[in-house]
């Protein structure tokens, strides 16, 4: 009995694309561009990278196993110090300076002032101006007869007292950091994003409680903003460790030595000066290069666990339950 | 880390309501504020005539320190794109290069972020998991791997070249594949259309590309449109693809062309040239900036790409 009545019930004879069967098909299907790109262009090569990193490889001829020689090498290299000290440089730098300014111009434009969805647009404006057309601009802006130290003259400062800038191995980093400061439109963005995100009620109810402004944004703001930072703060410290395009540009001719004194020798610079630089180096180094990027990733991965780690300490999550 | 992304989400919706018009309450600190503001504002727009005032002047004035040049010259625009003759081949490269990427990008995204969106299928958050990891890693891990990769895969004499290395391939193939940061932007945007329109749909007899390209791609141009914009621009800027990829000068990108400022006119820098050349470069990004300034400004927001 129950043979017949499951019987009637299967048939008429069940296909085998059921509506669930031709989902997960569709889906993978659907999906497949990103994983054929992941398997092909970044897990497959991530692989290869890391056997790379234990051989002396220079494209041409076949890799050569040297085992852990050029982590080794890399250890006692000078250079390689140099690299990750101006490097670190730039980060600790950088990274506060654009958080406390983006944050800085957020809260300003979150006062509800005139005009400001026309001071947003323009404060986002040199995010669209990137490439080498901007970072020559500031070349020139930052060039001994430029623009800033034009400005500077204007204050009194003589011409003897005015920086380098990028011929004065002193001064090559902070104008770095200073040109850094024209592309924050994008953080601005986003923090006044995450500002207009918290709730009226809790300003309110601070203010029923006599709370002063500055009381409110110490106590309410910057606590509810803490995802937002703590978000930027991460991207912005794994794309400051990367910087490359600004100081190859910027050092131009002296890039295979890191312009002055190699004071703008930074780390993916030095990494694409073994691999490809034209000059001076021996060049096309895969091996060397290749662990040069293991050992970049392994810092940034440490320093974003430990910013994970920390972030229990200071970052407020509304939705944690 | 996937908290904050939610919540990241969570706040950008709120930002992209229309504020209230209503008259401004002043007060002396919002006068300062204001103030510094609108001198902020300054700062941020004066690099940027000081290069239109540099591109009209004399080269050999060029660092005399005045705002307004006692002679404009004009001739600099077409000069600067003078001492080289491939200029107009670069345009080309540069526009080929681009309307790829944002093709590739725009359809690889769309159809991507719908298998995570609208689909269910095994492994589905084994792999969007992949993706988001994707996003946080540093793109210098694959450099080295993909050069040698590109090197090695076979062009058969594509652009005369017998591996993918000098030729466009590596800079627009990988368009194709999408990227996580606008496949998770666009997942966010898809996971918020109503299922029963796709069910409804599905009931009158529609397979799921038609489902995707007829009633999703249409619901999603806002998040469409921001994917087109940012990879626009972050392909016409592209520096280092075209420095790695692209090494005889005909197949140079506007980007690459316009460091042959330095290595002409025998050493010295001719400011008012690479200036005036700088501008025209920078000029299509403007204007689409200047048209769709919405879409960049929520789509900023919308995918939290902030300081790239």
């Amino acid at each position: 009995m129950a043979q017949v009545l499951s019987r009637a019930t299967v048939a008429p004879p069940k296909s085998f694309w059921s509506p669930a069967r031709r989902e997960a098909l569709t889906g993978w299907l659907f999906a497949m561009p990103w994983i054929i790109g992941f398997v092909v262009f970044t897990a497959g090569p991530m692989l290869f990278s890391v056997y790379t990193s234990f051989t002396n490889y220079n494209i041409v001829d076949a890799p050569k196993w040297i085992g852990t020689d050029n982590y080794t090498n890399l250890f006692q290299d000078d250079r390689f110090y140099l690299s990750l000290g101006n490097t670190f440089w730039i980060v600790l730098v950088k990274v506060p300076l654009v958080t406390l300014a983006s944050i800085g111009i957020a809260l300003l434009l979150n006062m509800d002032l005139p005009g400001a969805k026309f001071y947003r647009t323009v404060f986002y404006l040199p995010q669209v101006l990137a490439g080498v057309a901007a970072i020559f601009l500031w070349k020139w802006i930052l060039a001994p007869d430029g623009l800033f130290n034009n400005f500077l003259g204007f204050f009194g400062i003589p011409e003897s007292a005015r920086p380098g800038w990028f011929f004065d191995p002193n001064w090559t980093k902070p104008g770095l950091v200073i040109m850094g400061m024209w592309w924050i439109g994008g953080n601005i963005l986003i923090y006044l994003a995450g500002l207009k995100g918290i709730s009226t009620t809790l300003y309110e109810a601070a203010e029923i409680d006599g709370a002063s402004g500055s009381k409110k944004v110490w106590y309410i703001t910057l606590p509810m903003l803490s995802p937002t930072i703590f978000f930027q703060v991460v991207t912005g410290i794994i794309g400051a460790f990367q910087i490359f395009a600004t100081a190859f540009i910027i050092t131009g001719k002296d890039s295979n030595v890191g312009g002055p004194d190699g004071s703008l020798l930074f780390y993916v610079l030095y990494l694409y000066n073994r691999a490809f630089g034209r000059t001076g180096q021996a060049t096309l180094q895969m091996g060397y290069a290749a662990a040069m990027a293991w050992v970049l990733f392994i810092i940034i991965l440490v320093i974003t666990g430990i910013q994970l780690w920390l972030a229990k300490r200071w970052v407020y999550y509304e939705t944690d339950k | 880390m996937a908290a904050a992304i939610e919540q990241l989400n969570e706040t950008r919706v709120a930002f992209n309501q229309p504020s209230s018009s209503r008259r401004y309450k002043w007060s002396v600190g919002r006068v300062v504020a204001w103030l510094g503001l609108a001198l902020m504002t300054v700062l941020f727009v004066v690099p940027f005539l000081w290069m239109v005032s540099t591109s009209l002047k004399d080269a050999r004035l060029a660092g005399d320190g005045k705002w307004i040049p006692d002679t404009f010259v004009w001739s600099n625009y077409t000069e600067a794109f003078s001492f080289n003759d491939y200029w107009g081949q670069w345009w080309i490269n540069t526009i080929i290069i681009t309307v790829i990427n944002v093709i590739g990008g725009v359809l690889s995204t769309s159809l991507v972020a719908y298998a995570f969106a609208r689909l269910r299928w095994p492994g589905r958050d084994i792999v969007f998991s992949l993706v988001l990891a994707t996003m946080m890693l540093p793109g210098i891990v694959t450099l080295i791997p993909q050069y040698i990769l590109f090197a090695k895969l076979p062009a058969f004499g594509f652009q005369g070249s017998d591996n993918w290395v000098n030729t466009f391939l590596p800079l627009t193939v990988p368009a194709f594949t999408g990227s996580a940061f606008y496949i998770f932007l666009m997942r966010q945007f898809m996971s918020g259309i109503p299922m029963e329109l796709s069910e409804a749909a599905k009931i009158d007899g529609a397979s799921e590309l038609r489902i995707w390209s007829q009633i999703v791609m249409p619901l999603t141009k806002p998040a469409l449109a921001a994917v087109a914009i940012f990879t626009f621009q972050a392909a016409w800027e592209d520096f280092m693809g075209p420095l790695l990829y692209l090494q005889s000068e005909p197949l140079y990108t506007l980007q690459l062309g316009l460091r042959q400022f330095e290595f002409a006119a025998g050493g010295s820098v001719n400011w008012a040239w690479l200036m005036a050349g700088s501008l025209v470069v920078m000029a299509p990004v403007l204007i689409i900036f200047i048209i769709f300034q919405r879409f960049f400004i929520e789509g900023v927001t919308l995918t939290g790409m902030g300081g790239r």
